[in-house]
């Protein structure tokens, strides 16, 4: 394609005006030179012969005058082996290179190749030539860490290929060329381990799209039991500061049984980030023995960061995540905070002047973050096989009040809800996410029934708590504070849970199928209890019981003496309804 | 190469606008009016319109005054030479002392690569106990003193400037009342702080564009000071006022608001200065302590919900007090691990005695009766407040547990603290027992 040029005519803030002749194409990417610098920039809005482009960098120092080249590329990421434990920018340039090549800081102007071009592959070819090939046909594979990497014919190939050549088993280096096809018209590829691909542009190289069913197990209480998150699904987790956000999404990224986690740290604080960059590559991994790091992708621009590629940086990790799902994996996409990734937007509209919305967000926001919670999902491959992406978005909303338009937005297009509370943080119940507010739409691997019946106890506990605020203790009666005594039994030994506990801050399906199980026959049972006080001391000794053996591991001889200290309780007080 | 221009096309609000060519994005140049020469940064280019910001205010600027284009962006000295200067929002000395022109640095450069981020581990000391024991303050930790206007923030930011542990400070003003200001300069000065610190101070009476350069100029010595090893402390107040400002010129430049007339990147704005807190591996390190004052005691005013939002926490300062419940250290986990081993379980039980003399006193009031164990907390929030959360006191750490220890002793019975017994053993006052 032949390459435009431009010159740029007006500056303001991170958009400059360009003046360009010949072709460009609307996201198409462009460099504008200033000295030596060459400013990466996106091509946002076209008129006339003006481009409107965001400068992914700082704009200080650039003049009118200052020529743009354009690539006649859009905006892309490198696909192939050798993405997962990377700590990329929002454009997908990897910062340990960065730092070992410019120490502290983040020159302007300096990109690098998101893939090692040095490093060399093994590749086993499982195509032969003569086979017909298209775009997402697998050529072969490499060893990724603990994945069979797949090497794929570039997904914008359309049409039937035939392959003409492939090479054999043997190390190569990612840019090295592996195979040779050739369609009817005599239009030839050769085809390298690696690829680029549009960020903005979902890949849609699958079968079938599926409704996601099965639970994405994240280990915490509150998330699997009562407001489950799918494989494929999304979610949100809206909340104020220092309700737990960061907390919840780290925790998350370490336990949830996702083959692979990306965690897009998005406008958020650096030293955020420098926990999980410094820690993972410690921590071992329980189901695989590897360390943590080896089935992450860190994709990091945070706050002070420049706010373009903050934009950027969403799609860059929505791409990321749909190409490993196109070998069959499970990927979990956590972001912090989509509310930045809005704000980006927010500040490029206003520069735009485009006729703001709501609270001056762009008209087209709601419709922005529907097409980022679209590419989750679960597809069938061409192959059969499955593979799934999982995005789950934390919103940081203004003073903390839902009713505000991104959480809004997000809330009518994903599949569940985990509103985290000011007043639960304040009173140290973590994780904040609010029991009575929260929703999802998909299944938990425990019956709904239980669930429901639960879900009963806590909101006529929170009556009788609200009645009680006003008549005081002596005015309640027994039943209704038994009632309320057990919904805070079911809040402190079940819905909390201490994330920086080894044990306690991973709760395996099995283990909560047993533990939620003995909770629901303590609200269920009636007990023999005729004074307040006397009840108010059973629940406090049956909830230090269980507190404690939520602490013992399950393999743990402890465990099974603590349960029958529970059993050995409950028994001494139950009703007759049960029989002694 | 300098460009000169004697026609100024508009002038709205504190923003001029000159047709010029060869003009760099937020380049500099200087306005000669009759009241003087001010300093103005470019903050748009559009064709060959240029837009400037004029930091002395537009009052007085005539449709020929002189507009002389400087060829660089804003830069500041950085020497040694700095330390015991004062310096108003341009950069200029506003002390008698000689300009300072040599090793001029940019200001507001790039961010600091979160690769090379480490995690914090130091504890800076301040003898503040309320700071030390609940919510310790971490080297490279960026904290906002939240409070409402008349609350003493400026001095609890003097006292933390003189007592704690960093090699120098550097103070930026910005809106600071002038009497404050003379306070700082005079506290500072007797404690003999003064010559380890760099003060860039805008006053409320000064034109309020120059106060948008404060926190750049602070944090960009600092980082400076920082590379070469140093610890500095960087004392940003208030940076309500900087919103403020960045306010004012996002409406003259007819920007749409986003929150109450709140430009929309005001959180990026926010974070692009608090984010330069930071410690450098084998060298210095940058924290930032800033006052936030919160427009009707209102925590989710535009610029305490962003701050709060960007920074590690907070301190509530509240009627001369800093409030133990919404304060937060986000950072303290790091290091009150390593002070004493009696560090945490100070810290949460005295905090969760504190809670319930709360509703104690609660109760008190609407007149309900009170129980022995209620006269022990009455007895221990009045201890507590006087002998611990009292701005005054002015203590060291291991003294400050002591004291908690002591408090605990003078009202309770070693099992009502809930303390664990190995540390009862250890630490409980033996006279008392």
């Amino acid at each position: 394609m032949k390459q435009s040029k431009g010159t740029i005519v007006g500056i303001n803030g991170n958009m400059i005006s360009v003046a360009f002749e010949g072709n460009i194409i609307q996201n198409e990417v462009g460099y504008a030179i200033s000295g030596e610098d060459r400013l990466k920039s996106e091509v946002i809005k076209i008129q006339g012969n003006i481009a409107y482009m965001q400068v992914f960098e700082i704009t200080k120092g650039l003049k009118v005058g200052d020529e743009v080249e354009f690539t006649g590329e859009m905006l892309s990421v490198q696909l192939g082996p050798g993405i997962l434990g990377m700590v990329y920018d929002g454009l997908q340039n990897p910062l340990n290179e960065l730092a070992k090549m410019h120490g502290f800081f983040l020159k302007r102007g300096v990109i690098l190749d998101a893939l090692d071009f040095e490093k060399e592959w093994e590749f086993t070819p499982t195509a032969k030539t003569g086979d017909t090939v298209t775009g997402g046909s697998v050529l072969g594979h490499v060893k990724e860490g603990i994945f069979e990497h797949k090497i794929f014919v570039p997904f914008d190939i359309r049409g039937n290929y035939s392959l003409k050549s492939i090479v054999k088993k043997d190390k190569y280096k990612v840019v090295e060329t592996l195979a040779t096809i050739e369609n009817e018209k005599g239009i030839k590829h050769d085809l390298m381990m690696y690829f680029e691909w549009p960020v903005k542009i979902p890949i849609t190289n699958y079968r079938d799209k599926l409704v996601p069913r099965e639970p994405l197990t994240t280990q915490t209480r509150i998330i699997d039991t009562f407001f489950p998150v799918a494989k494929g699904g999304t979610y949100c987790i809206p909340g104020p500061f220092g309700a737990g956000k960061t907390v919840l999404q780290q925790v998350t990224s370490r336990f949830a049984e996702a083959d692979i986690v990306i965690i897009a740290a998005c406008g958020e604080r650096a030293g955020e980030v420098v926990e999980t960059l410094r820690e993972f590559p410690e921590i071992t991994d329980p189901r695989t023995g590897k360390p943590l790091m080896e089935r992450t992708i860190i994709i990091c621009n945070t706050s002070s960061m420049p706010v373009a590629a903050r934009e950027a940086s969403v799609y860059t990790a929505a791409t990321l995540g749909e190409y490993y799902r196109q070998m069959g994996l499970n990927v979990l996409l956590l972001a912090d905070s989509t509310s930045r990734w809005a704000q980006a937007m927010r500040e490029l509209s206003g520069r735009l002047e485009e006729i703001p919305g709501e609270e001056a967000f762009p008209a087209y926001l709601g419709s922005r973050i529907a097409q980022f919670y679209e590419r989750a999902g679960l597809v069938e491959l061409n192959d059969g096989s499955r593979g799934s992406l999982t995005i789950g978005g934390t919103v940081s909303p203004a003073g903390g009040n839902f009713e505000e338009p991104v959480t809004q937005s997000t809330l009518k297009v994903v599949g569940a809800f985990h509103g985290l509370s000011r007043d639960r943080s304040n009173a140290r119940r973590y994780p904040a996410i609010h029991p009575l507010e929260s929703w999802s739409k998909y299944k938990s691997f425990i019956p709904q029934n239980m669930i429901d019946e639960a879900r009963k106890i806590l909101f006529k506990g929170n009556e009788v708590h609200q009645m009680m605020l006003v008549v005081g203790e002596e005015g309640t009666s027994v039943e209704d504070y038994i009632i309320y005594l057990k919904s805070e039994f079911l809040d402190n030994v079940y819905l909390q849970q201490n994330s920086f506990d080894a044990v306690d801050g991973a709760t395996s399906p099995e283990r909560q199928n047993l533990v939620f199980q003995k909770v629901l026959n303590v609200l269920k049972e009636e007990f023999k209890l005729k004074e307040k006080d006397e009840a108010r001391s059973f629940f406090n000794k049956l909830r230090q019981l269980f507190i404690d053996w939520n602490y013992f591991d399950m393999k743990d001889d402890k465990f099974n003496e603590q349960e029958a200290l529970i059993n050995q309780l409950i028994e001494e007080y139950s009703g007759d309804a049960k029989g002694l | 190469m300098q460009k000169v221009y004697n026609k100024i096309l508009s002038v709205t609000g504190n923003v001029i606008t000159v047709k010029a060519a060869d003009v760099a994005y937020e380049e500099l140049a200087e306005i000669t009016t009759f009241r003087g020469k001010s300093l103005a940064q470019v903050i748009k280019l559009e064709n060959d319109i240029v837009s400037l910001q004029v930091f002395a205010g537009s009052q007085g600027i005539s449709t020929n005054d002189e507009v002389r284009f400087l060829g660089n962006p804003m830069r500041v000295t950085f020497s040694d030479n700095m330390l015991g200067r004062i310096f108003n929002g341009s950069g200029i000395p506003r002390d008698k002392g000689p300009a300072l022109t040599e090793n001029m640095i940019e200001i507001a450069g790039p961010s600091v690569n979160p690769a090379k981020r480490i995690i914090p581990k130091n504890m800076i000391r301040t003898n503040i106990p309320m700071i030390d024991v609940f919510n310790s303050l971490v080297v490279s930790q960026k904290l906002p003193i939240f409070s409402v206007s008349g609350e003493p923030y400026n001095e609890l930011l003097a006292r933390i400037a003189l007592q704690a542990e960093v090699d120098m400070i550097v103070l930026g003003g910005i809106g600071l009342k002038y009497d404050q200001y003379m306070y700082f300069k005079n506290t500072l000065e007797e404690g003999g702080a003064l010559s380890r610190s760099v003060f860039f101070v805008h006053t409320a009476s000064d034109p309020i564009v120059e106060g948008l350069m404060v926190p750049d100029l602070c944090l960009a010595v600092a980082e400076k000071f920082a590379l070469k090893g140093k610890n500095v402390l960087v004392l940003l107040t208030d940076m309500t006022n900087f919103a403020d400002a960045l306010k004012e010129i996002a409406i003259t430049m007819e920007q749409v608001p986003s929150n109450r007339g709140y430009p929309g990147d005001l959180y990026s704005q926010l974070a692009a200065r608090y984010e330069k807190a930071v410690d450098f591996e084998g060298a210095g390190s940058v924290t930032v302590l800033a006052v936030t004052t919160m427009p009707g005691d209102d925590v989710t005013h535009p610029v305490p919900d962003n701050t709060g939002y960007i920074t590690e926490g907070q301190f509530y300062l509240r009627n001369g007090r800093i409030e133990p419940f919404g304060s937060l250290s986000r950072l303290k986990q790091q290091v009150n691990d390593k002070t004493r081993e009696d560090h945490r379980a100070i810290m949460d039980g005295l905090i969760q005695l504190y809670a319930q003399y709360i509703e104690t006193e609660e109760k008190r009031a609407m007149g309900f009766r009170m129980s022995d164990w209620d006269g022990k907390l009455l007895k221990y929030g009045n201890l507590f407040e006087s002998n611990m959360m009292d701005l005054s006191v002015n203590i060291a750490l291991e003294d400050a547990l002591d004291r908690g220890w002591k408090i605990l002793a003078e009202c309770f019975t070693p099992e009502e603290t809930r303390m664990k017994t190995d540390l009862i053993n250890k630490f409980w006052p033996k006279e008392a027992a």
